[in-house]
Protein backbone atom coordinates (compact mmCIF):
# COMPACT_ATOMS: atom_id res chain seq x y z
CA UNK A 1 0.00 0.00 0.00
CA UNK A 2 1.16 3.53 -0.75
CA UNK A 3 0.24 6.12 1.87
CA UNK A 4 1.15 9.76 1.46
CA UNK A 5 0.81 11.94 4.57
CA UNK A 6 1.18 15.73 4.73
CA UNK A 7 3.81 15.87 1.99
CA UNK A 8 5.10 19.22 0.77
CA UNK A 9 7.74 20.28 -1.72
CA UNK A 10 9.07 23.77 -2.29
CA UNK A 11 10.86 24.85 -5.47
CA UNK A 12 12.41 28.29 -5.37
CA UNK A 13 10.01 29.64 -2.72
CA UNK A 14 6.92 28.26 -4.43
CA UNK A 15 5.04 25.38 -2.85
CA UNK A 16 4.67 22.94 -5.74
CA UNK A 17 3.10 20.28 -3.56
CA UNK A 18 1.32 21.60 -0.50
CA UNK A 19 0.47 19.33 2.40
CA UNK A 20 -0.89 16.46 0.34
CA UNK A 21 -2.27 13.29 1.92
CA UNK A 22 -3.62 10.37 -0.10
CA UNK A 23 -3.85 6.62 0.04
CA UNK A 24 -3.47 4.89 -3.30
CA UNK A 25 -5.99 2.03 -3.63
CA UNK A 26 -4.27 -1.28 -4.38
CA UNK A 27 -5.09 -3.42 -7.38
CA UNK A 28 -6.59 -0.49 -9.30
CA UNK A 29 -5.68 2.21 -11.76
CA UNK A 30 -5.45 5.60 -10.15
CA UNK A 31 -5.24 8.72 -12.32
CA UNK A 32 -3.72 12.01 -11.22
CA UNK A 33 -5.47 14.80 -13.13
CA UNK A 34 -5.36 18.57 -12.95
CA UNK A 35 -4.13 21.64 -14.80
CA UNK A 36 -0.49 22.23 -15.73
CA UNK A 37 1.69 22.99 -12.75
CA UNK A 38 -0.66 21.36 -10.28
CA UNK A 39 2.14 19.21 -8.87
CA UNK A 40 1.04 15.87 -10.32
CA UNK A 41 4.42 14.84 -11.71
CA UNK A 42 6.27 16.11 -8.65
CA UNK A 43 4.04 14.04 -6.40
CA UNK A 44 4.67 10.98 -8.55
CA UNK A 45 8.42 11.63 -8.47
CA UNK A 46 8.40 11.92 -4.69
CA UNK A 47 6.50 8.65 -4.26
CA UNK A 48 9.11 6.94 -6.42
CA UNK A 49 12.08 8.66 -4.66
CA UNK A 50 13.27 10.42 -7.85
CA UNK A 51 12.74 13.70 -6.04
CA UNK A 52 13.18 14.26 -2.35
CA UNK A 53 10.33 15.70 -0.30
CA UNK A 54 10.69 18.63 2.08
CA UNK A 55 8.21 17.53 4.73
CA UNK A 56 5.77 14.71 5.32
CA UNK A 57 5.87 10.99 5.02
CA UNK A 58 5.42 8.49 2.20
CA UNK A 59 4.94 4.87 3.19
CA UNK A 60 5.34 2.02 0.72
CA UNK A 61 4.11 -1.22 2.30
CA UNK A 62 4.35 0.39 5.70
CA UNK A 63 7.95 1.61 5.34
CA UNK A 64 9.06 5.19 4.68
CA UNK A 65 10.42 5.58 1.13
CA UNK A 66 13.71 7.11 2.30
CA UNK A 67 14.24 4.17 4.69
CA UNK A 68 14.00 1.57 1.92
CA UNK A 69 17.22 0.32 0.41
CA UNK A 70 17.13 1.61 -3.16
CA UNK A 71 17.76 -1.87 -4.57
CA UNK A 72 14.90 -3.40 -2.60
CA UNK A 73 12.46 -0.62 -3.40
CA UNK A 74 13.20 -1.21 -7.10
CA UNK A 75 11.53 -4.61 -6.72
CA UNK A 76 8.41 -2.97 -5.25
CA UNK A 77 7.82 0.16 -7.25
CA UNK A 78 8.73 1.25 -10.76
CA UNK A 79 8.44 4.65 -12.39
CA UNK A 80 8.43 5.72 -16.00
CA UNK A 81 8.88 9.44 -16.64
CA UNK A 82 7.51 11.23 -19.66
CA UNK A 83 10.77 12.27 -21.23
CA UNK A 84 12.96 9.31 -21.93
CA UNK A 85 15.95 10.30 -23.91
CA UNK A 86 18.41 7.50 -24.36
CA UNK A 87 21.17 7.97 -26.89
CA UNK A 88 22.63 4.53 -26.34
CA UNK A 89 22.76 1.86 -29.02
CA UNK A 90 20.22 -0.45 -27.42
CA UNK A 91 17.89 -3.02 -28.88
CA UNK A 92 14.37 -3.38 -27.55
CA UNK A 93 15.29 -6.63 -25.86
CA UNK A 94 18.34 -5.11 -24.20
CA UNK A 95 16.23 -2.25 -22.87
CA UNK A 96 13.63 -4.64 -21.48
CA UNK A 97 16.43 -6.71 -19.92
CA UNK A 98 17.47 -3.67 -17.91
CA UNK A 99 14.20 -4.14 -16.04
CA UNK A 100 15.71 -7.21 -14.42
CA UNK A 101 18.65 -5.27 -12.95
CA UNK A 102 17.18 -5.09 -9.42
CA UNK A 103 17.13 -8.89 -9.34
CA UNK A 104 20.17 -9.91 -11.33
CA UNK A 105 22.53 -6.91 -11.05
CA UNK A 106 23.19 -7.20 -14.76
CA UNK A 107 23.79 -10.96 -15.00
CA UNK A 108 20.58 -12.43 -16.35
CA UNK A 109 19.71 -15.99 -15.41
CA UNK A 110 17.12 -18.26 -17.03
CA UNK A 111 14.33 -16.90 -14.84
CA UNK A 112 15.20 -13.31 -15.79
CA UNK A 113 15.11 -14.25 -19.48
CA UNK A 114 11.66 -15.74 -18.92
CA UNK A 115 10.40 -12.48 -17.42
CA UNK A 116 11.92 -10.54 -20.33
CA UNK A 117 10.21 -12.86 -22.84
CA UNK A 118 6.90 -12.45 -21.06
CA UNK A 119 7.15 -8.67 -20.89
CA UNK A 120 8.01 -8.48 -24.58
CA UNK A 121 5.08 -10.77 -25.39
CA UNK A 122 2.75 -8.75 -23.23
CA UNK A 123 3.50 -5.56 -25.15
CA UNK A 124 3.44 -7.35 -28.52
CA UNK A 125 7.06 -6.51 -29.29
CA UNK A 126 8.27 -9.99 -30.33
CA UNK A 127 8.89 -9.03 -33.93
CA UNK A 128 10.86 -5.91 -33.18
CA UNK A 129 12.78 -7.11 -30.15
CA UNK A 130 16.10 -7.00 -31.98
CA UNK A 131 15.53 -3.59 -33.53
CA UNK A 132 17.42 -0.61 -32.18
CA UNK A 133 15.56 2.00 -30.15
CA UNK A 134 16.34 4.82 -32.56
CA UNK A 135 14.61 2.88 -35.33
CA UNK A 136 11.30 2.79 -33.46
CA UNK A 137 8.32 5.11 -33.72
CA UNK A 138 7.07 7.01 -30.68
CA UNK A 139 4.37 4.47 -29.91
CA UNK A 140 6.70 1.50 -30.24
CA UNK A 141 9.28 3.20 -28.06
CA UNK A 142 6.71 3.87 -25.37
CA UNK A 143 5.64 0.23 -25.48
CA UNK A 144 9.27 -0.86 -25.15
CA UNK A 145 9.66 1.29 -22.03
CA UNK A 146 6.47 -0.09 -20.52
CA UNK A 147 7.72 -3.60 -21.29
CA UNK A 148 10.81 -2.74 -19.28
CA UNK A 149 8.70 -1.74 -16.27
CA UNK A 150 6.68 -4.94 -16.66
CA UNK A 151 9.91 -6.97 -16.63
CA UNK A 152 10.81 -5.16 -13.43
CA UNK A 153 7.83 -7.03 -11.96
CA UNK A 154 6.85 -4.55 -9.26
CA UNK A 155 3.57 -4.37 -7.35
CA UNK A 156 3.31 -0.65 -8.03
CA UNK A 157 3.79 0.91 -11.45
CA UNK A 158 3.90 4.69 -11.74
CA UNK A 159 3.63 6.25 -15.18
CA UNK A 160 4.10 9.95 -15.86
CA UNK A 161 1.99 10.86 -18.90
CA UNK A 162 2.33 7.54 -20.68
CA UNK A 163 0.16 8.78 -23.56
CA UNK A 164 2.23 11.85 -24.28
CA UNK A 165 2.73 12.25 -28.04
CA UNK A 166 0.80 9.11 -28.89
CA UNK A 167 -2.08 8.95 -31.34
CA UNK A 168 -5.52 7.64 -30.32
CA UNK A 169 -4.89 4.12 -31.48
CA UNK A 170 -1.68 3.72 -29.49
CA UNK A 171 -3.13 5.53 -26.49
CA UNK A 172 -6.06 3.15 -26.35
CA UNK A 173 -3.74 0.21 -26.88
CA UNK A 174 -1.58 1.21 -23.93
CA UNK A 175 -4.53 1.89 -21.63
CA UNK A 176 -5.98 -1.51 -22.46
CA UNK A 177 -2.68 -3.15 -21.60
CA UNK A 178 -2.66 -1.31 -18.28
CA UNK A 179 -6.17 -2.58 -17.55
CA UNK A 180 -4.98 -6.08 -18.40
CA UNK A 181 -2.03 -5.73 -16.02
CA UNK A 182 -4.42 -4.85 -13.22
CA UNK A 183 -6.85 -7.65 -14.07
CA UNK A 184 -4.29 -10.41 -14.75
CA UNK A 185 -1.43 -9.60 -12.40
CA UNK A 186 -3.20 -7.51 -9.75
CA UNK A 187 -0.82 -4.58 -10.20
CA UNK A 188 -1.43 -1.19 -8.67
CA UNK A 189 -1.00 1.47 -11.34
CA UNK A 190 -0.78 5.23 -10.91
CA UNK A 191 -0.74 7.46 -13.97
CA UNK A 192 -0.49 11.17 -14.54
CA UNK A 193 -2.81 11.96 -17.40
CA UNK A 194 -4.05 15.10 -19.13
CA UNK A 195 -6.90 13.79 -21.22
CA UNK A 196 -9.75 13.40 -18.74
CA UNK A 197 -11.65 11.16 -21.12
CA UNK A 198 -8.91 8.56 -20.88
CA UNK A 199 -9.05 8.95 -17.12
CA UNK A 200 -12.82 8.56 -17.21
CA UNK A 201 -12.79 5.43 -19.37
CA UNK A 202 -9.88 3.51 -17.95
CA UNK A 203 -9.26 4.42 -14.33
CA UNK A 204 -10.96 3.24 -11.15
CA UNK A 205 -9.95 6.12 -8.96
CA UNK A 206 -9.13 9.74 -9.68
CA UNK A 207 -7.07 12.20 -7.68
CA UNK A 208 -7.50 15.80 -8.84
CA UNK A 209 -4.75 18.25 -7.97
CA UNK A 210 -4.74 22.01 -8.28
CA UNK A 211 -2.06 24.47 -7.16
CA UNK A 212 -0.24 21.75 -5.27
CA UNK A 213 -3.25 20.71 -3.22
CA UNK A 214 -5.73 17.91 -3.57
CA UNK A 215 -8.85 19.49 -4.98
CA UNK A 216 -10.89 16.32 -4.92
CA UNK A 217 -10.50 12.57 -4.97
CA UNK A 218 -12.79 9.63 -5.32
CA UNK A 219 -14.09 6.89 -7.56
CA UNK A 220 -14.11 7.84 -11.23
CA UNK A 221 -17.86 8.42 -11.37
CA UNK A 222 -17.80 10.83 -8.46
CA UNK A 223 -15.07 12.98 -10.07
CA UNK A 224 -16.28 13.04 -13.66
CA UNK A 225 -19.09 15.50 -12.89
CA UNK A 226 -19.59 18.96 -14.31
CA UNK A 227 -19.51 20.59 -10.88
CA UNK A 228 -16.36 18.86 -9.73
CA UNK A 229 -14.48 19.42 -12.96
CA UNK A 230 -15.38 23.11 -12.97
CA UNK A 231 -13.62 23.51 -9.66
CA UNK A 232 -10.53 21.75 -10.97
CA UNK A 233 -10.17 23.31 -14.41
CA UNK A 234 -12.13 26.56 -14.05
CA UNK A 235 -14.15 25.78 -17.15
CA UNK A 236 -17.57 24.43 -17.98
CA UNK A 237 -17.39 20.85 -19.11
CA UNK A 238 -20.46 19.00 -20.35
CA UNK A 239 -20.73 15.34 -19.45
CA UNK A 240 -22.45 12.95 -21.85
CA UNK A 241 -23.11 9.34 -21.11
CA UNK A 242 -22.32 6.83 -23.85
CA UNK A 243 -22.72 3.12 -23.12
CA UNK A 244 -22.36 3.62 -19.39
CA UNK A 245 -19.17 5.61 -19.85
CA UNK A 246 -18.95 9.31 -19.20
CA UNK A 247 -17.46 11.47 -21.89
CA UNK A 248 -16.38 15.01 -21.16
CA UNK A 249 -17.10 17.53 -23.87
CA UNK A 250 -14.75 20.40 -23.19
CA UNK A 251 -14.47 21.84 -26.69
CA UNK A 252 -16.54 24.90 -25.89
CA UNK B 1 32.95 -9.76 -35.91
CA UNK B 2 31.49 -10.20 -32.45
CA UNK B 3 32.47 -8.23 -29.38
CA UNK B 4 34.95 -10.76 -28.06
CA UNK B 5 36.61 -11.01 -31.47
CA UNK B 6 37.05 -7.25 -31.60
CA UNK B 7 38.63 -7.22 -28.15
CA UNK B 8 41.00 -10.04 -29.13
CA UNK B 9 42.01 -8.14 -32.26
CA UNK B 10 42.76 -5.01 -30.23
CA UNK B 11 44.73 -7.05 -27.72
CA UNK B 12 46.73 -8.64 -30.51
CA UNK B 13 47.55 -5.28 -32.13
CA UNK B 14 48.65 -3.80 -28.82
CA UNK B 15 50.79 -6.85 -28.04
CA UNK B 16 52.49 -6.63 -31.42
CA UNK B 17 53.12 -2.89 -30.99
CA UNK B 18 54.56 -3.42 -27.52
CA UNK B 19 56.80 -6.20 -28.80
CA UNK B 20 57.97 -3.98 -31.67
CA UNK B 21 58.60 -1.14 -29.26
CA UNK B 22 60.61 -3.36 -26.94
CA UNK B 23 62.65 -5.22 -29.54
CA UNK B 24 63.18 -2.92 -32.54
CA UNK B 25 66.86 -1.99 -33.00
CA UNK B 26 67.68 -3.53 -29.66
CA UNK B 27 71.03 -4.89 -30.94
CA UNK B 28 71.29 -7.29 -28.06
CA UNK B 29 71.35 -4.58 -25.45
CA UNK B 30 69.38 -6.65 -22.97
CA UNK B 31 70.97 -5.12 -19.88
CA UNK B 32 70.79 -1.47 -20.78
CA UNK B 33 68.12 -0.59 -23.34
CA UNK B 34 65.67 -3.36 -22.60
CA UNK B 35 64.88 -2.54 -18.94
CA UNK B 36 64.50 1.11 -19.87
CA UNK B 37 62.04 0.28 -22.61
CA UNK B 38 60.09 -2.02 -20.30
CA UNK B 39 59.80 0.85 -17.84
CA UNK B 40 58.52 3.12 -20.58
CA UNK B 41 55.96 0.56 -21.71
CA UNK B 42 54.79 0.10 -18.12
CA UNK B 43 54.32 3.83 -17.72
CA UNK B 44 52.44 3.98 -21.02
CA UNK B 45 50.12 1.10 -20.15
CA UNK B 46 49.40 2.51 -16.70
CA UNK B 47 48.67 6.07 -17.79
CA UNK B 48 46.87 5.00 -20.95
CA UNK B 49 44.66 2.63 -18.99
CA UNK B 50 43.96 5.17 -16.25
CA UNK B 51 43.06 7.91 -18.74
CA UNK B 52 40.84 5.63 -20.81
CA UNK B 53 38.98 4.20 -17.82
CA UNK B 54 38.44 7.53 -16.12
CA UNK B 55 37.26 9.27 -19.29
CA UNK B 56 34.82 6.46 -20.02
CA UNK B 57 33.42 6.63 -16.49
CA UNK B 58 33.29 10.44 -16.57
CA UNK B 59 31.36 10.45 -19.85
CA UNK B 60 28.90 7.85 -18.59
CA UNK B 61 28.28 9.71 -15.36
CA UNK B 62 27.81 13.05 -17.09
CA UNK B 63 25.85 11.43 -19.95
CA UNK B 64 27.93 13.32 -22.46
CA UNK B 65 30.18 11.99 -25.18
CA UNK B 66 32.32 15.07 -25.77
CA UNK B 67 33.53 15.77 -22.25
CA UNK B 68 36.79 14.73 -20.68
CA UNK B 69 37.80 15.01 -17.05
CA UNK B 70 40.17 17.81 -18.12
CA UNK B 71 37.19 20.21 -18.11
CA UNK B 72 37.47 20.06 -14.35
CA UNK B 73 40.74 21.94 -14.69
CA UNK B 74 43.01 19.21 -13.32
CA UNK B 75 45.60 19.68 -16.07
CA UNK B 76 45.85 23.39 -15.40
CA UNK B 77 46.11 22.74 -11.68
CA UNK B 78 49.02 20.38 -12.29
CA UNK B 79 50.83 23.04 -14.33
CA UNK B 80 50.09 25.64 -11.65
CA UNK B 81 51.57 23.45 -8.91
CA UNK B 82 54.71 22.75 -10.93
CA UNK B 83 55.17 26.38 -11.90
CA UNK B 84 54.54 27.62 -8.37
CA UNK B 85 57.14 25.27 -6.92
CA UNK B 86 59.71 26.43 -9.46
CA UNK B 87 58.69 30.09 -9.13
CA UNK B 88 58.82 30.17 -5.34
CA UNK B 89 61.54 27.68 -4.49
CA UNK B 90 63.48 27.37 -7.73
CA UNK B 91 64.05 24.37 -9.92
CA UNK B 92 66.70 23.02 -7.58
CA UNK B 93 64.06 22.40 -4.91
CA UNK B 94 61.93 20.49 -7.38
CA UNK B 95 64.95 18.41 -8.20
CA UNK B 96 65.95 17.97 -4.56
CA UNK B 97 62.41 17.25 -3.33
CA UNK B 98 62.53 13.89 -5.06
CA UNK B 99 60.08 12.44 -7.53
CA UNK B 100 57.99 10.64 -4.93
CA UNK B 101 57.27 13.69 -2.81
CA UNK B 102 56.45 15.75 -5.88
CA UNK B 103 54.14 13.02 -7.15
CA UNK B 104 52.31 12.67 -3.85
CA UNK B 105 51.92 16.43 -3.38
CA UNK B 106 50.48 16.71 -6.89
CA UNK B 107 48.08 13.83 -6.47
CA UNK B 108 46.89 15.05 -3.08
CA UNK B 109 46.31 18.65 -4.21
CA UNK B 110 44.48 17.55 -7.35
CA UNK B 111 42.25 15.14 -5.44
CA UNK B 112 41.48 17.79 -2.80
CA UNK B 113 40.61 20.27 -5.55
CA UNK B 114 38.26 17.80 -7.22
CA UNK B 115 36.72 17.10 -3.84
CA UNK B 116 35.86 20.78 -3.47
CA UNK B 117 34.46 20.86 -7.01
CA UNK B 118 32.29 17.82 -6.30
CA UNK B 119 31.03 19.39 -3.11
CA UNK B 120 29.69 22.23 -5.26
CA UNK B 121 28.27 19.76 -7.75
CA UNK B 122 26.28 17.77 -5.23
CA UNK B 123 24.95 20.72 -3.31
CA UNK B 124 22.18 21.00 -5.86
CA UNK B 125 19.62 18.55 -7.03
CA UNK B 126 18.94 17.67 -10.62
CA UNK B 127 20.73 17.75 -13.92
CA UNK B 128 21.61 21.43 -13.91
CA UNK B 129 24.45 20.64 -11.54
CA UNK B 130 26.52 18.96 -14.28
CA UNK B 131 26.61 22.24 -16.19
CA UNK B 132 27.41 23.99 -12.97
CA UNK B 133 30.39 21.68 -12.47
CA UNK B 134 31.60 22.31 -16.00
CA UNK B 135 31.27 26.04 -15.60
CA UNK B 136 33.15 26.11 -12.32
CA UNK B 137 35.76 23.71 -13.68
CA UNK B 138 36.37 25.87 -16.75
CA UNK B 139 36.58 29.06 -14.72
CA UNK B 140 39.11 27.53 -12.36
CA UNK B 141 40.99 26.00 -15.27
CA UNK B 142 41.31 29.42 -16.90
CA UNK B 143 42.28 31.01 -13.60
CA UNK B 144 44.99 28.41 -13.05
CA UNK B 145 46.45 28.78 -16.53
CA UNK B 146 46.43 32.58 -16.22
CA UNK B 147 48.27 32.38 -12.93
CA UNK B 148 50.69 29.89 -14.48
CA UNK B 149 51.49 32.13 -17.45
CA UNK B 150 51.81 35.11 -15.10
CA UNK B 151 54.54 33.31 -13.20
CA UNK B 152 56.09 32.00 -16.41
CA UNK B 153 56.71 35.48 -17.79
CA UNK B 154 58.34 36.61 -14.54
CA UNK B 155 60.52 33.57 -14.15
CA UNK B 156 64.20 33.29 -15.00
CA UNK B 157 64.56 31.92 -18.58
CA UNK B 158 66.68 29.04 -17.33
CA UNK B 159 64.04 28.14 -14.82
CA UNK B 160 61.38 28.40 -17.52
CA UNK B 161 63.17 25.56 -19.27
CA UNK B 162 62.12 23.33 -16.39
CA UNK B 163 58.53 24.55 -16.59
CA UNK B 164 58.26 23.96 -20.31
CA UNK B 165 59.57 20.44 -19.78
CA UNK B 166 56.52 19.80 -17.65
CA UNK B 167 54.09 21.24 -20.19
CA UNK B 168 53.99 18.18 -22.39
CA UNK B 169 53.43 14.61 -21.41
CA UNK B 170 56.55 12.59 -21.75
CA UNK B 171 57.38 8.96 -21.18
CA UNK B 172 61.07 9.47 -21.76
CA UNK B 173 62.23 9.97 -18.22
CA UNK B 174 59.76 8.24 -15.95
CA UNK B 175 61.36 7.31 -12.65
CA UNK B 176 61.25 3.68 -11.52
CA UNK B 177 60.24 4.36 -7.94
CA UNK B 178 57.47 6.62 -9.24
CA UNK B 179 56.10 3.75 -11.31
CA UNK B 180 55.75 1.66 -8.18
CA UNK B 181 53.96 4.28 -6.14
CA UNK B 182 51.70 5.33 -9.04
CA UNK B 183 50.94 1.65 -9.60
CA UNK B 184 49.86 1.26 -5.98
CA UNK B 185 47.65 4.37 -6.12
CA UNK B 186 46.03 3.24 -9.38
CA UNK B 187 45.53 -0.33 -8.19
CA UNK B 188 43.81 0.90 -5.04
CA UNK B 189 41.52 3.16 -7.10
CA UNK B 190 40.74 0.25 -9.44
CA UNK B 191 39.87 -2.05 -6.57
CA UNK B 192 37.49 0.54 -5.22
CA UNK B 193 36.06 1.08 -8.70
CA UNK B 194 35.26 -2.63 -9.08
CA UNK B 195 32.51 -2.31 -6.45
CA UNK B 196 30.63 0.21 -8.57
CA UNK B 197 31.42 -1.14 -12.04
CA UNK B 198 28.16 -3.08 -12.31
CA UNK B 199 26.16 0.16 -12.05
CA UNK B 200 27.75 1.80 -15.11
CA UNK B 201 25.43 0.31 -17.73
CA UNK B 202 22.37 1.38 -15.76
CA UNK B 203 23.79 4.82 -15.00
CA UNK B 204 24.19 5.37 -18.74
CA UNK B 205 20.38 5.17 -19.01
CA UNK B 206 20.22 8.44 -17.08
CA UNK B 207 19.58 9.42 -13.49
CA UNK B 208 15.87 8.67 -13.36
CA UNK B 209 16.08 5.20 -14.90
CA UNK B 210 19.07 4.38 -12.72
CA UNK B 211 17.21 5.28 -9.53
CA UNK B 212 14.14 3.43 -10.75
CA UNK B 213 16.26 0.32 -11.22
CA UNK B 214 17.59 0.53 -7.70
CA UNK B 215 21.04 2.08 -8.19
CA UNK B 216 22.02 4.17 -5.14
CA UNK B 217 22.63 6.91 -7.67
CA UNK B 218 24.12 9.83 -5.77
CA UNK B 219 26.25 7.52 -3.64
CA UNK B 220 27.61 5.61 -6.63
CA UNK B 221 28.19 8.66 -8.82
CA UNK B 222 30.14 10.45 -6.09
CA UNK B 223 32.39 7.42 -5.57
CA UNK B 224 32.91 6.99 -9.31
CA UNK B 225 33.88 10.64 -9.73
CA UNK B 226 36.38 10.33 -6.89
CA UNK B 227 37.94 7.33 -8.63
CA UNK B 228 38.12 9.41 -11.83
CA UNK B 229 39.89 12.23 -9.98
CA UNK B 230 42.43 9.88 -8.39
CA UNK B 231 43.23 8.09 -11.66
CA UNK B 232 43.56 11.33 -13.63
CA UNK B 233 45.71 12.90 -10.95
CA UNK B 234 48.01 9.88 -10.75
CA UNK B 235 48.37 9.69 -14.53
CA UNK B 236 49.01 13.41 -14.91
CA UNK B 237 51.50 13.50 -12.05
CA UNK B 238 53.30 10.53 -13.59
CA UNK B 239 53.83 11.77 -17.15
CA UNK B 240 52.26 15.23 -17.49
CA UNK B 241 49.03 16.64 -18.95
CA UNK B 242 47.56 14.00 -21.22
CA UNK B 243 43.79 13.96 -20.63
CA UNK B 244 43.01 14.89 -24.23
CA UNK B 245 43.87 11.32 -25.14
CA UNK B 246 40.79 10.12 -23.26
CA UNK B 247 38.31 11.83 -25.57
CA UNK B 248 39.92 10.20 -28.56
CA UNK B 249 40.16 6.65 -27.29
CA UNK B 250 36.76 6.54 -25.63
CA UNK B 251 34.99 7.72 -28.77
CA UNK B 252 36.97 5.34 -30.96
CA UNK B 253 35.97 2.59 -28.55
CA UNK B 254 32.29 3.54 -28.92
CA UNK B 255 32.52 3.64 -32.71
CA UNK B 256 34.46 0.41 -32.90
CA UNK B 257 32.55 -1.69 -30.38
CA UNK B 258 29.04 -0.41 -31.14
CA UNK B 259 27.67 -1.60 -27.82
CA UNK B 260 26.47 -0.10 -24.57
CA UNK B 261 28.17 -2.66 -22.32
CA UNK B 262 30.85 -1.07 -20.24
CA UNK B 263 32.77 -4.27 -19.63
CA UNK B 264 33.59 -4.31 -23.35
CA UNK B 265 33.78 -0.55 -23.81
CA UNK B 266 36.27 -0.09 -20.98
CA UNK B 267 38.47 -2.97 -22.09
CA UNK B 268 38.44 -1.67 -25.66
CA UNK B 269 39.21 1.91 -24.69
CA UNK B 270 42.15 0.82 -22.53
CA UNK B 271 43.57 -1.25 -25.38
CA UNK B 272 43.05 1.54 -27.93
CA UNK B 273 44.74 3.89 -25.52
CA UNK B 274 47.75 1.58 -25.28
CA UNK B 275 47.83 1.23 -29.08
CA UNK B 276 47.70 5.01 -29.57
CA UNK B 277 50.40 5.69 -27.00
CA UNK B 278 52.81 2.89 -27.90
CA UNK B 279 52.25 3.55 -31.61
CA UNK B 280 52.66 7.28 -31.10
CA UNK B 281 55.81 6.79 -29.07
CA UNK B 282 57.21 4.51 -31.80
CA UNK B 283 56.57 7.23 -34.37
CA UNK B 284 58.14 9.86 -32.13
CA UNK B 285 61.25 7.78 -31.56
CA UNK B 286 61.73 6.10 -34.95
CA UNK B 287 60.22 8.54 -37.48
CA UNK B 288 60.77 11.92 -35.87
CA UNK B 289 63.79 10.77 -33.86
CA UNK B 290 62.59 12.70 -30.80
CA UNK B 291 62.24 15.99 -32.69
CA UNK B 292 58.63 16.22 -31.52
CA UNK B 293 56.70 15.02 -28.47
CA UNK B 294 53.99 12.45 -28.11
CA UNK B 295 51.50 15.07 -26.88
CA UNK B 296 51.84 16.98 -30.12
CA UNK B 297 50.99 13.93 -32.17
CA UNK B 298 48.13 12.84 -29.89
CA UNK B 299 46.73 16.37 -29.75
CA UNK B 300 46.93 16.71 -33.53
CA UNK B 301 45.09 13.46 -34.18
CA UNK B 302 42.72 14.18 -31.31
CA UNK B 303 41.92 17.67 -32.61
CA UNK B 304 41.16 16.42 -36.09
CA UNK B 305 38.95 13.72 -34.65
CA UNK B 306 37.19 16.22 -32.40
CA UNK B 307 36.26 18.41 -35.36
CA UNK B 308 34.98 15.33 -37.17
CA UNK B 309 32.82 14.49 -34.12
CA UNK B 310 31.38 17.99 -33.98
CA UNK B 311 30.52 17.93 -37.69
CA UNK B 312 28.91 14.51 -37.35
CA UNK B 313 26.89 15.47 -34.27
CA UNK B 314 25.62 18.65 -35.92
CA UNK B 315 24.34 16.64 -38.86
CA UNK B 316 22.52 14.09 -36.73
Amino acid sequence: MIQVTNVSKVYGGKKVVDNVSITIPTGQITSFIGPNGAGKSTLLSMISRLTGKDTGQILVDGKEVSQWKSGDLAKKISILKQSNHISLRLTVRELVSFGRFPYSQGRLNAEDEKFVDEAIGYMGLEEMQHRYLHQLSGGQLQRAYIAMTIAQDTDYILLDEPLNNLDMKHSVQIMKILRKLVADLNKTIVIVIHDINFASFYSDYIVALKDGRIENEGKTDSIIQSQVLRDIYDMDIKIEEINDNRVCVYYA
Amino acid sequence: MNLKGKIILLAAVSTVLIALFLLIDLNGSWDYAFPRRVKKVLAIVMTGGAIALSTMVFQTVTNNRILTPSVMGLDSLYMLIQTTVIFVFGSFTLYQMGANANFLINVCLMVIFSGILYKMLFRREGSRSIFFLLLIGMIFGTLFSSMTSFMEVLIDPNEFQFVSDKMFASFNNVKTELLLIAGIVMAAALLYFARFAKYLNVISLGREQAINLGVPYDYAVKRLLIVVAILISAATALVGPITFLGLLVVNVAYEWMKTYRHSYLITASILISVIALVGGQLVVERVFTFSTTLSVIINFIGGVYFIYLLLKESKA
